[in-house]
C-alpha cells in the first residue's frame, strides 16, 4: 500500500515537471517567438491591420463595423446612416457581460434554427427594409441577395456580397448627392473576387468602400 | 463561375493538398516514433522529467503515464483560471468561477475545446497562452502516443512492450506539432491573423459629420500561435467567442482553407505512419481510403443540403447565410462544418445551429461515428482500428472462421475490449442527454424550441462525449448541470476508451503473428474498405437513429 503510494507521487511528479518543462516550451518561448517574428516581418497584420484616415485609426479592416444615425432619445437601436454603404445585420452581437469595466462586443451568431420564428421575423423584417431603403428615384430593388438579410457567424462581417452593394448603389449616389455611374464603379473597383478565382467567395470590404465614398464626395 | 462549382474546386484542392503531404509526413511521423535517438533539446526535457525515455512499458505502465501526465494538467489549468484574478498579464479579468474551471480545464486536457466561457471577455494573456494553448499541444500529442502504442502492438509479437510514454509524448510535441505549428502561425499571420500581447484597444470608428460609429474596442493577443495548434492538433479552443468565424482567427477564404488543411493533415496522414509501421503501406491505404470515402460523402451531402437551404427563414432570405461569413460563403463553410466535426476538432467558420435541419444533422452524425474519419490527432487512428477489428469480427462471424487483423487474432478478449470501446461514447451520450431532458431545469438553457431545442442538448453531449467541442451555441452551457455532466462526459469519454485500447494494445503485442493462408481476410482490398465503411455507418446508424429522429431529422424532414 505504502509502496504503491510512493509510485503514484512519484508518477505526479514526473506528471508535473514533464507539464511544466512543456509549458515553457509551447506556453512561453513559443508564442513570444512567434510574436517576435510576427511584429518584426508583419507588423501591421499582427496588429489588428488597422485603417487611418486623416492620420486617426478609424477601424480594422478586417472588422465590421456599424454606419448610424446618433441615437435618439428614447431610442433602444439607433437607425441605419443611409448615406453610407451599411453592412450585414448584428443580431449576433452581444454586449460585454462579464467584465464590465470595457466596452469590449462580443463576437458570435445568433444561433436560431431555420425555423425559429424569431429569426424568420428578423429575416422578414431585414427584407422589407432593404427594399424599402435603397427603392429610390424610380429604382426598385428586385432580389434581395442573403447576406443581406442574415447575420453572419461572428456578427463583425467585415464584408457584404457584390450583389448587396449593387442594389444599395442608387440610394448611396442619391444621399450623396453623386451620379449613380461614378458610385457604381466605385463599388465595382472594390469588390473582390475568389481568391485564385476559387477560393471563397467574391465580397466587398464596407469600411474601405466608405472610406472611398467619403473621398468621392468630398471631391465633387 | 457559381458557387457550388467554386465550392467543388476548393474540396479538389484541399485533396491535393493533403495527398502532397501525406507521404512525407506519414514517414516522417513513423520515423518519429520507431528511431532511436534523441534530440539534445529532448535529451533536457527528459532530465527535467526525471524520466529514462529508453525504457520499455507494458501496457499498464503506459496508462498510468497518461492518466498522470492528464491528471496533473487538469489540476494545473484549473488553479491558473481559479488564480487569474491575481496573475499579471490578464487583462484585469478575474477569477473564473469554480464549475466553469473545472470544465475549461477537462475541456482543454481532453482535446475536446468545449467552452462555455466567452474567449474573449473571460480569458486573459496567461491563462490563453500558457494554460489553454499549452494543452492544445500535449492533449494532441497524448492522443497520437496512445495511438502509435496501438500500432506497436500491431508491429510487435511474443513481447508486451509498447514503447516509452515520456518519450511519445515529447517527440510529438518537439518534432511533430511545434515545427508545424509555427510554420503555420507564421503563414496566418502574414495573412492578418493578430499576434501581440497588447491590451483592451479601443479606436474611434469611421466619422463624418451627423455620423458617427462610436469606438470600437478590441483585445490583443497571441492568436495565431494558438489558431495554428488549435488546428494543427485538432483542438478547436477559439481564441474569440466566434471561433474561426472571428476575422482575427481566420480573416480571408484562404486562411479558411488552410485551417481545414491544417486539421486534416495529421490524421490523415497517420494512417501512412500505421502503414509503415506495421510493414504494409496498403494497409495504411485501406484504412485511409475509409476515412477519405465517408469524408468526401459527408462533405457532398453537406454542400447538397446547404446549397438548396431548406428550412423557412432560409427559403425567405435566399440562402443559408445565417451564421456564415461572406468572404467564406456556403462552400467552404460546409467543408469547414463536416470536417471539424469528422476530426475530434470542433472549430467552427459558421454556426451549426443555424445551419438547415439537416445540415445540423450531418455534423451531429460525424460526432457520433466516433470521429474516425479521419478523427482527431491519434484518436481518430485508434477509433478507426478498433472498428476495422469489428469489421474483421464480423466478417469472421459470416464465415465462421476465428478473426484476425495484421496477423494477429482477434479472441475473445480483444473483441470485447473494442465492444466496450464502442459502446462506452454513445451511453454517456444518450443517458446524459435523456437527463438532461427529463430534468426540470436545463431545458431553461435552450435558446430554440421544439426538434431543434432537443438538438441543442443532444448536440452538447455528443460533441463532449466524442471531445469534439463544437455547439448548438444557443445552449446556454455555463450552468452548474451543464458544466458539471459536460465536463464527466469529456473525462469519460476520452480516458475510458483510452484504458480499452491499450489493453488491447498490450494484449495484441504479446500474441505471435499467425501466418497468412488462403482463408485470411485481406483487409488491403477494396472489399474490406466497403465492409468497414457499412460497420461504421450501421453501427453507428442503429445506435443513435432514435435520438437522431427525434432532433435534426425531425427538423429537417418538416422543412
Amino acid at each position: 500500500m505504502n509502496n504503491s503510494l510512493t509510485n503514484t507521487a512519484r508518477l505526479l511528479g514526473a506528471g508535473l515537471r514533464a507539464l511544466l518543462v512543456l509549458t515553457l516550451v509551447t506556453g512561453v518561448i513559443y508564442p513570444l517567438v512567434i510574436t517576435g517574428v510576427a511584429q518584426a516581418l508583419f507588423n501591421d497584420k499582427a496588429n489588428g491591420s488597422e485603417i487611418k484616415v486623416d492620420g486617426k485609426v478609424v477601424g480594422s479592416s478586417l472588422i465590421g463595423q456599424s454606419f448610424n444615425l446618433p441615437l435618439k432619445k428614447g431610442q433602444e437601436t439607433p437607425d441605419p446612416d443611409l448615406k453610407w454603404f451599411q453592412g450585414r445585420p448584428q443580431n449576433g452581437l452581444g454586449s460585454n457581460s462579464v467584465n464590465t469595466q470595457y466596452k469590449l462586443i462580443l463576437s458570435g451568431a445568433t444561433n436560431r434554427s431555420a425555423d425559429n420564428k424569431e429569426l424568420i421575423q428578423w429575416v422578414k423584417d431585414a427584407k422589407a427594409a432593404v427594399i424599402k431603403d435603397n427603392s429610390v428615384n424610380g429604382y426598385t430593388v428586385k432580389d434581395v441577395p442573403a447576406d443581406a438579410v442574415t447575420s453572419s457567424g461572428s456578427g463583425l462581417d467585415p464584408d457584404i456580397s457584390p450583389e448587396y452593394a449593387d442594389i444599395q448603389v442608387h440610394r448611396v449616389a442619391e444621399k450623396n448627392g453623386l451620379a449613380v455611374d461614378q458610385v457604381q464603379k466605385l463599388v465595382d473597383d472594390h469588390t473582390e473576387g475568389r481568391t485564385a478565382g476559387f477560393i471563397g467567395e467574391p465580397r466587398v470590404n464596407v469600411l474601405e468602400l466608405n472610406i472611398a465614398l467619403k473621398d468621392l464626395a468630398a471631391k465633387s | 463561375m457559381g458557387p457550388v462549382l467554386a465550392g467543388v474546386l476548393q474540396l479538389l484542392a484541399l485533396i491535393a493538398a493533403l495527398a502532397l503531404a501525406y507521404v512525407p509526413l506519414g514517414n516522417y511521423m513513423a520515423k518519429v516514433y520507431s528511431t532511436d535517438r534523441h534530440w539534445r533539446v529532448e535529451k533536457w526535457i527528459y532530465k527535467g522529467i526525471g524520466a529514462n525515455p529508453d525504457t520499455e512499458m507494458r501496457w499498464p505502465a503506459y496508462l498510468r503515464g497518461v492518466l498522470a501526465f492528464s491528471a496533473v494538467g487538469v489540476v494545473f489549468l484549473y488553479l491558473l483560471q481559479r488564480l487569474q484574478g491575481v496573475l499579471p498579464g490578464s487583462l484585469g479579468f478575474s477569477a473564473i468561477d469554480p464549475d466553469q474551471a473545472f470544465n475549461t480545464a477537462v475541456s482543454f486536457v481532453t482535446n475536446t475545446n468545449w467552452q462555455s466561457y466567452y474567449g474573449e471577455q473571460a480569458m486573459g494573456h496567461v491563462v490563453q497562452t500558457a494554460g489553454l494553448a499549452v494543452q492544445n499541444f500535449v492533449s494532441a500529442a497524448v492522443g497520437i502516443a496512445v495511438a502509435v502504442a496501438l500500432v506497436r502492438g500491431f508491429a510487435r509479437s511474443r513481447t508486451g512492450e509498447l514503447g516509452n510514454f515520456w518519450s511519445d509524448l515529447v517527440r510529438g510535441v518537439t518534432r511533430i506539432l511545434l515545427p508545424g505549428a509555427a510554420i503555420a502561425a507564421i503563414v496566418l499571420v502574414a495573412c492578418g491573423v493578430i499576434q501581440n500581447f497588447s491590451g483592451i484597444h479601443e479606436v474611434g470608428q469611421f466619422f463624418n459629420g451627423h455620423s458617427m460609429g462610436g469606438s470600437q474596442q478590441w483585445n490583443g493577443g497571441a492568436v495565431a500561435s494558438q489558431e495554428a495548434i488549435k488546428e494543427f492538433g485538432t483542438n478547436g479552443g477559439g481564441y474569440f467567442n466566434a471561433n474561426s468565424a472571428h476575422p482575427f482567427e481566420n480573416p480571408t477564404p484562404f486562411t479558411n482553407l488552410f485551417e481545414i488543411f491544417l486539421l486534416l493533415v495529421i490524421p490523415f496522414s497517420l494512417t501512412r505512419t500505421f502503414g509503415v509501421m506495421v510493414g504494409s503501406v496498403k494497409q495504411g491505404y485501406a484504412i485511409l481510403a475509409t476515412m477519405a470515402t465517408i469524408w468526401v460523402g459527408f462533405v457532398a451531402l453537406m454542400m447538397w443540403t446547404e446549397f438548396a437551404h431548406h428550412g423557412p427563414a432560409l427559403q425567405i432570405a435566399g440562402g443559408a447565410m445565417e451564421g456564415k461569413e461572406v468572404r467564406f460563403g456556403v462552400g467552404s463553410s460546409s467543408i469547414f462544418a463536416v470536417s471539424t466535426t469528422l476530426t475530434s476538432t470542433g472549430a467552427v467558420d459558421s454556426f451549426h445551429s443555424s445551419f438547415t435541419g439537416l445540415g445540423g444533422g450531418i455534423t451531429m452524425l460525424s460526432m457520433m461515428l466516433g470521429e474516425i474519419a479521419p478523427g482527431g490527432t491519434g484518436s481518430g487512428l485508434y477509433g478507426m482500428l478498433i472498428m476495422a477489428v469489428i469489421a474483421v469480427f464480423i466478417a469472421g462471424l459470416m464465415v465462421g472462421r476465428t478473426p484476425e487483423y495484421l496477423g494477429k487474432k482477434i479472441g475473445t478478449r480483444e473483441i470485447k475490449l473494442a465492444a466496450c470501446y464502442i459502446l462506452i461514447t454513445p451511453a454517456l451520450v444518450l443517458v446524459l442527454a435523456a437527463a438532461a431532458m427529463a430534468l426540470p431545469t436545463p431545458g431553461n438553457s435552450m435558446t430554440n424550441s421544439g426538434a431543434h431545442g432537443f438538438g441543442e442538448i443532444l448536440y452538447a453531449y455528443t460533441s463532449a462525449a466524442n471531445n469534439n467541442g463544437s455547439a448548438f451555441a444557443g445552449l446556454n452551457a455555463d450552468t452548474q448541470w451543464f458544466n458539471t455532466t459536460l465536463g464527466i462526459a469529456m473525462l469519460l469519454g476520452r480516458f475510458v476508451p483510452m484504458v480499452f485500447v491499450l489493453a488491447l494494445a498490450g494484449s495484441l503485442a504479446e500474441q505471435k503473428p499467425v501466418p497468412v493462408t488462403a482463408g485470411t481476410l485481406r483487409t488491403e482490398k477494396p472489399l474490406f474498405t466497403g465492409l468497414l465503411v457499412g460497420a461504421i455507418l450501421i453501427i453507428t446508424g442503429l445506435t443513435y437513429f432514435p435520438a437522431l429522429a427525434l432532433g435534426p431529422l425531425a427538423e429537417g424532414l418538416a422543412s
